[in-house]
């Protein structure tokens, strides 16, 4: 059954910022954009720092709430943006006192707290580099990261330092600094007390002068090949992080907003910190993990306005209330501050919008975007109507398109170089993005080669599937490659697979997402073993275990499955393609690059 | 159910998400979902095992006393008696 059109019939309470789509489409230029933003004072430059915080500050506003972080016992604290400038001022200090500048590399490893904002915010106005980790990291996929990512400064906490870096800490030469947020630097060697270095710095800072091209942010994400790459973003990107902020998550002055991604993705960055601190609101920053009742009191007691999550979050809501339900759990709770609920990380299925506007009286907007784009790029509006289940219409100032697809599953190049429009309506093929917003990464660091790959005829190609309908409304329809998104995070099949085959059973592995009613997909791995080695319920959960030391519970399998004739091309590779289509039980399509009979 | 048996049910929830969990440094009342760094998924998961182990509902209400073995083991012996 089609889910039925919402249409916004109710005048809103708050005018959206968008409310004529054509009208916004056909005059909006990025060069005007930029006029939302201040710059540096003096014409220094543009950074992402300034205009998230002093700016606020200069501006008369330091005693404005920026920060409320509701601690894991839900101990609430507030950081002004006065109190927030000077923290930051402190932690350039600490860093030029160490003696790390411009470009140079500080990792964050932390939960969501004070302390990962000052780290972020005081890293770009020193205009060093931050590059955030998500937490829930093993051991492997950090100490890759920190190595690729060329880390000199790491801030971080005893226990996850202990855990996940210490060990291997003798294999990063060029980190030179870790410091220890919270109790443990004493007995930690090689560490420096973060609160002790603060406290000692002093509290203003003159950021220098910063080029709009200068290097601001390292996001890695996952390819399917090979090891992760770590996507490079200028300070350049703040105005389409404050642009898109305004269209797609419709902030408005005054507004309360919260965002439940974790500042080790993307999302967690550009819309957890950077773009509401821009627009110069609150932000509720959550310390504890997802659970259904905090959720809801969080979204009552601080007023929140503006939602920003994942479908998983909300699918696990779902479960708690069903539609055909009571709704009792969030009926206790007042709610009525809030005025739009927008969801990003993957596809949100139709009855998850349909959901919100039954259960919270709002429906939920899908929007979608990637690591690389640094923003938000296709969205459904607060003024527009929803097409439950479609991802949106591109933002003002985007131009998207969806390109012929090849054999390969990716957008067909041609031999000189272009590629095929494909102007009919529910056509299926790869999301192309025209280059020239604000965000759009610069670069993958040290990977030349794999950034050209990433465009064609003068497109940005995402790698996912969609068609377009007769409207213009964009529709997920899937990868174009192996990467698999899993609970809202990206991971790559070989970082998994890499794993697995340390195991001295493994011969070879290959690794698929399987569709799954919360998470939208698990991760799952096939492998099959050396000689000598038994498959059975003992060995899977064996790795089972061995993965989640290593790559921690967002990267590793929650399902195994022994083969051992796991379908390779003649070139030895496993088909990921042909596991998924045997996990599924869809056609296994063209076989004829097979090793041997499957 | 004695608490001995539900302590079973609670350790055998665990295990099935985090096989190699180590028990013995893990006490009664330490949070245990930081420590064997369960996310999201995997609370839920483990809520729905052991829910389903123990024959018995487990809801939104009981989340608050599912953190420790101790709490978790009361509330499933004293709902699966």
């Amino acid at each position: 059954m089609p889910w039925e059109t919402i249409v916004k019939d109710t005048a809103p309470r708050v005018p959206p910022n968008l409310a004529d789509y054509g009208r916004e489409q056909r005059w909006f230029a990025w060069s005007n954009a930029r006029g939302q933003l201040l710059g540096l004072p003096g014409g220094r430059g543009l950074n992402i720092a300034y205009e998230a915080v002093d700016r606020h500050v200069d501006h008369g506003h330091g005693a404005a709430v920026a920060l409320r972080c509701v601690g894991r016992d839900e101990q609430v604290t507030s950081v002004t943006y006065a109190d927030l400038a000077r923290r930051t001022a402190r932690f350039a200090n600490v860093l030029r006192a160490l003696g790390v500048g411009r470009g140079d590399r500080t990792f964050t490893l932390l939960g969501r707290g004070p302390e990962l904002f000052t780290v972020v915010l005081g890293t770009l106005k020193n205009t060093s580099v931050l590059c955030p980790l998500f937490p829930a990291f093993g051991p492997d996929p950090v100490r890759q990261r920190l190595r690729l990512g060329d880390a000199r400064v790491l801030v971080t906490t005893a226990e996850l330092y202990r855990r996940k870096v210490a060990p291997h800490r003798a294999e990063l030469p060029g980190l030179e600094h870790v410091l220890i947020v919270g109790e443990g630097a004493a007995d930690l060697p090689g560490t420096h007390d973060y609160a002790a270095l603060l406290a000692e710095a002093y509290d203003e800072f003159v950021i220098p002068p910063t080029a709009p091209e200068d290097m601001a942010l390292l996001h890695f994400t996952s390819g399917t090949t090979a090891t992760p790459k770590g996507a490079v973003h200028v300070h350049e990107a703040v105005v389409a992080h404050h642009v898109s902020a305004a269209y797609a998550l419709d902030l408005h002055p005054g507004d309360v907003f919260w965002c439940t991604a974790d500042p080790g993705w993307v999302t967690g960055m550009s819309y957890g910190i950077i773009a509401p601190l821009t627009h110069g609101l609150t932000v509720v920053v959550d310390e504890g993990d997802y659970d259904a009742r905090r959720w809801y009191r969080i979204l009552a007691e601080q007023r929140v306005t503006v939602w920003y999550t994942a479908p998983t979050a909300l699918r696990m809501l779902m479960r708690t209330t069903p539609r055909r339900g009571t709704h009792d759990l969030p009926r206790q709770y007042d709610l009525s501050a809030l005025r739009f609920i927008a969801s990003v990380g993957e596809p949100l299925n139709p009855e998850a919008v349909v959901w919100g506007q039954e259960v919270l009286g709002l429906p939920v907007h899908d929007n979608w975007w990637q690591t690389e784009t640094g923003a938000i790029m296709i969205a459904n509006f607060a003024a527009c109507e929803i097409r439950p289940g479609s991802m949106g219409r591109p933002l003002p100032g985007v131009t998207a398109a969806v390109l012929e697809r090849g054999e390969d599953g990716r957008a067909k190049i041609t031999s000189d170089g272009h590629v095929h429009m494909l102007e009919e309506p529910d056509t299926e093929g790869e999301l192309a993005l025209r280059p020239g917003w604000p965000s759009m990464f610069r670069g993958y660091l040290h990977d030349k080669a794999r950034y050209e790959e990433a465009f064609a005829g003068g497109w940005y190609l995402t790698g996912d599937v969609v068609r377009r309908d007769a409207d213009g409304w964009y529709w997920f329809l899937g990868r174009a490659d192996d990467v698999i998104k899993s609970a809202g995070h990206l991971v790559g099949p070989f970082e998994v697979e890499s794993a697995l085959m340390e195991h001295p059973a493994v011969a070879e592995a290959g690794v698929i997402g399987k569709p799954d009613p919360v998470a939208g997909t698990i991760i799952k791995a096939f492998v099959s073993l050396h000689p000598g080695h038994e498959p059975g319920p003992v060995l899977k959960r064996e790795l089972i275990a061995f993965a989640r030391r290593r790559l921690g519970p967002a990267v590793a399998p929650r399902e195994i499955t022994f083969d051992q004739h796991l379908p390779k091309t003649r070139s030895g590779k496993v088909m990921r393609r042909l596991l998924r289509a045997r996990e599924l039980g869809l056609p296994e399509g063209d076989t004829s690059t097979l090793e041997g009979p499957a | 159910m004695t608490y001995e048996q539900a302590l079973d049910l609670v350790k055998t929830s665990l295990t099935r998400i985090v096989p190699d969990a180590d028990f013995t440094a893990l006490g009664p009342t330490d949070k245990f979902r930081d420590r064997l760094e369960l996310d999201s998924l995997d609370f839920l998961q483990f809520v729905e095992t052991l829910a389903e182990l123990g024959g018995c509902r487990l809801d939104e209400d009981d989340y608050p006393r599912l953190v420790t073995l101790d709490g978790s083991t009361r509330l499933v012996a004293e709902r699966a008696a």
